[in-house]
């Protein structure tokens, strides 16, 4: 595949911290933990890659550092071809409106005082300034409803929703300035069995209506296995494995691979 | 097999702004000695209210009724009706409980080995200092802890979570025992696990697994495990109650459950779990009811692919899909 194909390059990102460096420690003996090493891969437009990995192996930091919202210490990013990491002001506000994130609970980081309208409108206000209050509200209704949620949501706060109805709103916000790429973490991990598996397939329709390319991060080889294309399994930091989704689930050729699969508690299949 | 625990009817009661609900509506399980019976449901469904009305752990306010009797070799007590003196006797030393985050059930400040220590004293109130420090290296081991005397040192934080869960574990069996030479002989008879692998790893979450398992039949310990995870299920329990706002609504084997399954829920959360093999996954309609909100009749019904117009009249019995296998669902011919 030629450059131009991918809509994500990343090329030996690497990021490390200083061990022990919180606000009560030393922190002076120059030890460093790696958390990203040397994590290398490109994604294709209308793809869905995920990255599957155990707690601590450095998934979310690697996810962050795509959208540039944790800076790497090393490597190269290239989102529809241009140079993410050397993007300053006006130029990387550009990139970031087409690229966002689905957390897995996207309420906890936000103002629980704001109304579910405010809260999908507001990427809108801060990229497009010259909205009206009706028209922004209009484009959050809309919104809304393509994530499956009626116009009374507008004006409820996120204690008014269940966990499935709080996922569909960061969808919602998430889309709502029509991204290319979407990062999805744990977007199902917090969410019952028959919940999670409505936000799946909203997930995958809303690829297929606008065209999206996923990075999905999980835990979860289940859930990867019904929605991945490709699969990278990451294990401290590094990527031990990186394929066709298929085959790493089918075939899998390294041996840690083989344990995170032989680990999960298959649901047998009705009879 | 000698009933351990067997609970007729059991009922929890809350009052709320809304009214007073009920997270446990009229509930009838049986655990054997030696027995895992598998809990599960989403969250709401009443599965831990369950859990810590058996343990006398409800918070203020609850009302109980139904009976829950437990037998472990004297004379059968109803854990309805114990006072807070009796309970004393009967939680940590009978019935143990081990939950979903250990971090929040060790103190963060002490010594995981005291923490051990202290659980057994509250027990064994006579015992000599060095006994309790043997029982405490002995309750480790048992739970598959490497190097317990170091661990017994550490505080909580420079524990995995893995380990941690191992040391709740620990501590869940080592309160009981009272007879200084004899291992076995005092622990707790059963066992209740609520969730607690679901904070863990996958490759953690299976050496759990095995340690419970194991345990198990060592010490012929009834275990309840609570978890809203099909796969999880099929790997620990002889049995499987599915619970439903509140009300058991399937019961069986768990082989026969999850193969046939007679309720239209429990088809919904298989048809619904993601398996490692790529297969369409059928969500379930819409969301789990407010308990002070129920529908009349059948509290799946309005999310049911399968309602008829009878669903509505009234909540269906549990009715027999086979000789051990019961659903609460009308679409079972012959009134149980």
């Amino acid at each position: 595949m030629s450059k131009g194909d991918h809509i994500l390059e990343a090329r030996g990102l690497k990021k490390s911290y200083r061990r022990g460096a919180g606000a009560f420690s030393e922190g002076t003996d120059g030890a460093r933990l790696t958390a990203v090493d040397d994590v290398s891969f490109s994604v294709a437009p209308g793809e869905t890659f995920a990255i599957v990995g155990e707690s601590g192996c450095g998934k979310t930091t690697l996810a962050r550092m795509l959208l540039r919202l944790i800076e790497p210490d090393a490597g190269e990013i290239l989102f529809q071809g241009e140079n993410l990491l050397a993007a300053n002001g006006a130029e990387l506000r550009a990139l970031r409106r087409r690229m966002q994130m689905v957390f897995q609970d996207p309420f906890a980081s936000l103002n629980p005082r704001m109304r579910a309208g405010e809260m999908v409108a507001e990427p809108l206000a801060i990229h497009e300034g010259g909205l009206s209050r009706a028209r922004l509200r209009e484009r959050a209704a809309e919104m809304l409803a393509r994530v499956g949620l009626d116009a009374s949501a507008l004006d409820r706060y996120p204690h008014e929703f269940s966990g499935g109805q709080r996922q569909r709103i960061g969808i919602a916000r998430a889309l709502i300035l029509r991204p290319r790429l979407v990062v999805a973490d744990e977007p199902v991990s917090a969410l019952d069995v028959s919940v999670g598996a409505q936000v799946l397939l909203l997930l995958q329709e809303l690829q297929h209506e606008f065209g999206l390319t996923y990075v999905l991060i999980s835990h979860s080889l289940p859930v990867v296995a019904q929605v991945a294309t490709r699969i990278a399994v990451m294990r401290a930091g590094r990527f031990v494995e990186q394929g066709i989704a298929e085959q790493v689930l089918a075939r899998p050729a390294h041996e840690y691979t083989r344990a995170l699969l032989a680990a999960v508690p298959e649901v047998p299949l009705p009879t | 097999m000698t009933s351990l625990l067997e609970v007729r009817g059991l009922t929890v009661e809350l009052p709320t702004p809304e009214g007073r609900i009920r997270p446990v509506n009229d509930v009838s399980l049986r655990i054997g000695a030696g027995e895992a019976l598998g809990l599960v449901g989403e969250s709401g469904s009443g599965k831990t209210m369950l859990a810590l009305a058996l343990m006398g752990l409800l918070p203020p306010g609850a009302r109980v009724s139904g009976e829950a009797r437990l037998e472990t070799g004297g004379a059968p007590q109803n854990l309805t009706t114990l006072d807070e003196r009796r309970w004393r006797a009967v939680r940590g030393r009978e019935i143990a409980m081990v939950f979903q985050e250990p971090m929040t059930s060790l103190n963060p400040v002490m010594r995981v080995g005291a923490q051990i220590e202290e659980a057994i004293r509250a027990h064994g109130p006579k015992l000599d200092a060095e006994t309790v420090r043997q029982r405490t290296f002995a309750a480790l081991e048992r739970a598959a802890v490497p190097e317990p005397a170091l661990r017994a040192a550490q505080f909580p934080h420079q524990l995995s979570g893995g380990l941690r869960q191992r040391v709740m574990i620990a501590m869940a069996l080592a309160s009981g025992s009272s007879e200084p030479n004899q291992e076995m002989s005092g622990g707790p008879r059963l066992l209740i696990a609520d969730e607690p692998t679901t904070a863990l790893d996958v490759t953690v979450q299976k050496q759990i697994l095995e340690l419970l398992g194991r345990l198990r039949r060592e010490l012929n310990l009834g275990l309840l495990f609570i978890t809203h995870d099909l796969g999880v299920v099929a790997q620990v329990a002889d049995r499987v109650a599915v619970m439903y706002a509140g009300r058991i609504v399937e019961e069986g084997p768990v082989r026969d459950v999850l193969a046939r399954p007679r309720h239209p829920y429990t088809a919904g959360l298989l048809a619904a779990s993601p398996r490692l093999t790529r297969a369409p996954l059928t969500p379930i309609p819409g969301s789990v009811p407010q308990l002070a909100a129920l529908p009349p009749g059948c509290a799946f019904e309005p999310r049911c692919g399968m309602r008829r117009s009878d669903c509505t009249l009234a909540v269906p019995n549990l009715r027999a899909a086979s000789p051990s296998h019961t659903a609460r669902c009308v679409l079972i011919e012959g009134a149980a």
